[in-house]
């Protein structure tokens, strides 16, 4: 041994200082920091790749913003058709001067992406079904189910088919174009220092925009405000409950209800009457078939308020136009604040990052604002396959072919997954053995969902032509090409015209079609017919006799005898209280328009408490027990930051609900949708021996006595622990964020101060609410006032990252700045950007 | 002594002007060759790379957040999770990029060394 070895010393050359070691050791360890620094860490990929993230010339310390960075500066812009100038005022927002339409639409693209780039990008990922390829597959396959569920649905197909649409259209072409230049202008020239830092947080790059991007923001919208039904839980409701059970938990109008079209309006006969199948009551209303797979549901709240007055009743004698959109308060927001001045229109609102154009806003004329119609335009049939490769399906009587599709979504750090899907003549098969949705439990059911986001259309048209109407005609004019998301589009201009419409294509169903699973054998169950434009419910202020204003908070548009069925999912207490408010008011001004946008009076509250205190037997209630009850009798029914009334209401309510549903609802595993808060409460009123008051699982008949103080005390104990952790006032209890889009609070606002509630105008919930506060005066200078929570940068290393969000919070507002040419020099500009071709 | 801090300003120097346009490891090539050319003792090689990098991305964090108010490294300091300390974080920071460095610059001495 000892010979061998002094064989091999002798042939290798001796190191001269015997460092071979040394060395080979500290380039082992340094090299493995370096590595181990250079990727990411953790499961989720969530983790940025350390030692970029962390260089100061790289990583995060790049997007820290100096305070009072200079915006100003020169561009050059290919393909920009004249010379285009920018003007920020303090705000960072940016007042757009372009030479036309299509170049304020390059303009436009440049600064979201320069903005707002992660947001936008990330966005249309989500709208795509491409979270996994970013975040994983996460938690429990989370978004592995969301992907699917995207595509699935079909978001992809119809934004790539509504895309074909827009590009028909030579002016939506030619914009569009613009618009992705724009974007792309801006990403092209960026080094890896300049990404957001949502980028090194999760480690990727942003890819090139294109039109289609544009198109799947689009139908994102279309999926947060047209993607929602309860078609799953009201099939399950339906093959539970008795039919007397089913009628009173599920009533289809609400006795209070105040439509947006005020009751009495006469409506002409239906243009097209829709037909029930012969087998409907068979196949359909009696069969008791039960669903279990779990959809992926947009926010429910999804809802606005909007209104616009006559000049009758303002001061100015000039109509005034607000509105609220609700949207998750998201950070970075869903808007963007800016101006557009082109030789033919003069622009101003919020902006979707991600498409052209104004959405909500006023010009030089005319003022607009949005509401969700929230008419349900989701509906799925059961499809019979006949095996498990799902490739022939039965339909009128035959084997017919489905269209087989495989869809590739890759997930970060693990294999691509490959889903196939079907799609049959009444649509794709949403739900199959494959796919149960969000539920865990197996189904060898097949679902087919037919949706009319999915259809083609060119909803970017409206806004274009929005941004130059003058007047109701070119307003009507321009709603013709929108088809979905269906909204209520408030209207008022300078010459005294106001109006709302709600419009969009709507199928015009026979009674109770699509409210539960359809049959799915043959075409009789499919939607007929399209409800005529002019059908759809519209009110123009005319005669002196009118109430001198139009409004909508997402109620039912119209009472019973419009001849279209509608439908019953429609929230009613804010339309209630906006519609009683501006009954009430004369010589109204912006100022009251801010206070009334505020408000956060309860109506629903003021309806129930009544019933609650009348019924609660206060012999069995202790001390402390009969402060709260007196705290809660004294409230003024306002949702205030400080007051603890709508904290007891809150509880004890949802406590009643418990005790007088949670024994026949949890009968049954079955998802169920919970009735209305209006359906309990109106039930209540009329009939104090409403059948679900009894608790079925014991042999005493309860009174709605027993049960609202069984709930009552059931919720003091909560109440004080409550007191305890300084969570019994209302802002603290329900306790308002502007979260982040990757819900890190690291990068959110939380705890805002904020009052409102889900009932209230003042609709801010925890996560959620007036995403955009609109006050628009139509005098012959335009005074309009404006907020929303957040700020105009995107970037949370920026100042300017929040800058709304306490004034938003505090019921503030900022006086849009409509800049005029000859205020360039104006001390409110405090940067300019000139952009050249 | 000289040669030492000659090293020390040639390895930040290097490093700064190669991040501007290369990834953020070049701080370990340039600490690498820099005390390969100047031989230094195996641990002064290392305390120089440290100390060059530690200043660098020490300093210059230090001033990019002054500037920004410490608006973006609070929250991230939240975020990584540093208890939301800006100074920990910096020092992280600095920390991180010095070790490479170091790390670096005496792997390099050896090569000299072992020539």
């Amino acid at each position: 041994m000892l010979r061998e070895f002094e064989k091999i010393n002798y042939i290798w050359p001796k190191p001269t200082g015997m460092r071979i070691v040394p060395f080979l050791i500290s380039l082992f360890l340094t090299t493995g920091l370096i590595v181990c620094l250079n990727r990411q860490w953790g499961d989720l990929k969530k983790t940025p790749v350390p030692g970029s993230f962390l260089s100061p010339q790289h990583g995060f310390w790049q997007n820290a913003e100096a305070v009072g960075t200079d915006f100003s500066g020169s561009v050059t812009l290919p393909g920009l058709a004249g010379k285009g100038d920018v003007y920020f005022d303090e705000y960072l927002v940016p007042h757009v001067y372009a030479n036309s339409e299509a170049d304020a639409c390059y303009i436009q693209g440049y600064l979201h992406a320069r903005f707002r780039l992660w947001q936008m990008e990330f966005q249309t990922f989500a709208a795509a079904g491409r979270l996994s390829e970013v975040l994983g597959a996460g938690k429990d396959n989370s978004y592995l189910k969301y992907d699917r569920a995207m595509r699935r649905l079909g978001m992809v197909t119809a934004a790539q088919a509504s895309l074909a649409e827009m590009e028909r259209d030579s002016n939506s072409k030619k914009d569009c174009d613009a618009y992705t230049a724009g974007v792309n202008a801006w990403i092209s020239q960026l080094k890896e220092s300049d990404l957001p830092l949502e980028y090194k947080l999760l480690n990727y790059r942003p890819e090139p925009w294109t039109n289609l991007k544009i198109a799947l923001f689009v139908k994102y919208m279309a999926y947060d405000l047209a993607g929602g039904d309860n078609d799953f839980e009201m099939t399950n409701a339906k093959s539970f409950f008795s039919k007397e059970d089913f009628a009173k938990l599920y009533p289809a109008i609400q006795d209070s209800l105040d439509p947006i079209i005020p009751k009495g309006k006469r409506f002409l006969p239906p243009g097209f009457v829709p037909k029930a199948p012969a087998t409907a009551d068979s196949l359909y209303f009696n069969n008791p078939i039960t669903v279990t797979d779990r959809e992926l549901k947009p926010e429910k709240s999804n809802g606005s308020n909007n209104w616009a007055i006559s000049g009758r009743k303002t001061l100015s004698k000039a109509p005034i136009l607000c509105n609220d959109p609700h949207l998750s308060t998201n950070l970075p927001s869903i808007w963007f604040q800016m101006q557009i001045h082109t030789p033919d229109y003069n622009a101003y609102g919020v902006s979707f990052p991600g498409a052209p154009f104004i959405i909500i806003g006023f010009n030089d004329n005319c003022a607009w604002g949005i509401t969700n119609s929230e008419r349900d335009v989701r509906d799925y049939y059961n499809i019979k396959f006949k095996d498990e490769s799902r490739r022939e399906y039965w339909f009128n009587g035959a084997w017919k072919p489905a269209v087989m599709r495989v869809d590739t979504i890759k997930i970060k750090g693990a294999a691509t997954y490959y889903d196939t899907v079907a799609t049959t003549d009444l649509g794709p098969v949403m739900f199959d053995p494959t796919y149960t949705g969000y539920s865990d439990i197996a189904s060898n059911r097949s679902y087919a969902v037919r949706w009319k986001a999915a259809d083609t259309s060119n909803e970017l048209s409206t806004f274009s032509r929005f941004q130059s109407i003058r007047n109701y005609n070119d307003y009507k004019q321009a709603l013709q090409t929108f088809k979905c998301p269906g909204q209520n589009f408030v209207f008022a201009d300078k010459e005294g015209e106001v109006a709302i419409r709600q419009e969009g294509i709507f199928p015009a169903k026979w009674k109770g079609q699509g409210l539960y699973v359809m049959p799915g054998e043959d075409s009789s169950y499919v939607w007929q017919d399209n409800i005529a434009r002019d059908e759809n419910p519209y009110m123009i202020l005319d005669t002196a006799g009118d109430r001198g204003f139009v409004s909508s908070a997402n109620q039912e548009p119209v009472d019973s005898t419009y001849p279209y069925y509608l439908g019953s999912d429609f929230p009613i207490y804010r339309g209630l209280i906006i519609n009683r408010i501006l009954n009430n008011m004369n010589s109204i001004t912006p100022a009251d328009m801010m206070k009334m946008q505020t408000d956060n009076f309860d109506v629903f509250a003021e309806m129930a408490r009544p019933l609650l205190l009348k019924n609660i037997d206060r012999s069995k209630l202790d001390d402390k027990a009969t402060a709260y009850l007196n705290t809660f009798r004294q409230w003024n029914l306002f949702n205030n930051p400080g007051e603890q009334g709508p904290v007891i209401f809150k509880y004890w309510w949802s406590q009643l609900l418990k005790n007088i549903l949670d024994d026949e609802f949890s009968k049954t595993t079955l998802d169920l949708h919970t009735p209305h808060e209006s359906t309990v409460l109106e039930a209540l009123l009329k009939d104090t021996a409403w059948s679900f008051i009894d608790n079925v699982n014991t042999p005493e008949k309860e009174t709605l006595g027993q049960v609202v103080t069984d709930a009552f005390l059931k919720v003091v104990p909560l109440l004080q622990q409550d007191e305890k952790n300084d969570k019994i006032t209302w802002a603290k209890n329900k306790d308002t964020w502007a979260r982040h889009l990757l819900r890190l609070p690291e990068l959110s606002r939380t705890h805002l101060p904020i009052g409102g509630g889900v009932h209230c105008i003042n609709a801010a919930k925890q996560f959620h609410g007036p995403s955009w506060r609109m006050i628009v005066q139509l005098t012959s200078k335009t005074e309009a006032y404006g907020v929303y929570p957040g700020g105009q940068s995107g970037n949370p290393g920026s100042p300017y990252y929040d800058t709304f969000i306490d004034s938003w919070a505090a019921g503030r507002y900022y006086p849009l700045w409509v800049m005029a040419e000859d205020e360039t020099k104006d001390k409110r500009v405090k940067w300019v950007m000139h952009f050249n071709k | 002594m000289i040669k030492f801090l000659v090293s020390i300003l040639l390895i930040a120097l290097l490093s700064f002007v190669c991040g501007l346009f290369l990834p953020w490891w070049t701080i370990a090539l340039v600490a690498f060759l820099v005390s390969a050319l100047i031989p230094l003792k195996p641990l002064q090689s290392f305390l120089a790379g440290f100390l060059a990098i530690f200043l660098l991305w020490g300093g210059l964090a230090l001033g990019i957040d002054q500037l920004n108010n410490s608006i973006l490294s609070a929250k991230i300091a939240a975020i990584l999770p540093l208890g939301g300390s800006v100074i920990a974080l910096i020092l992280v920071t600095a920390f991180v990029g010095a070790l490479v460095g170091g790390g670096a610059a005496i792997t390099g001495s050896f090569l000299k060394a072992a020539r």
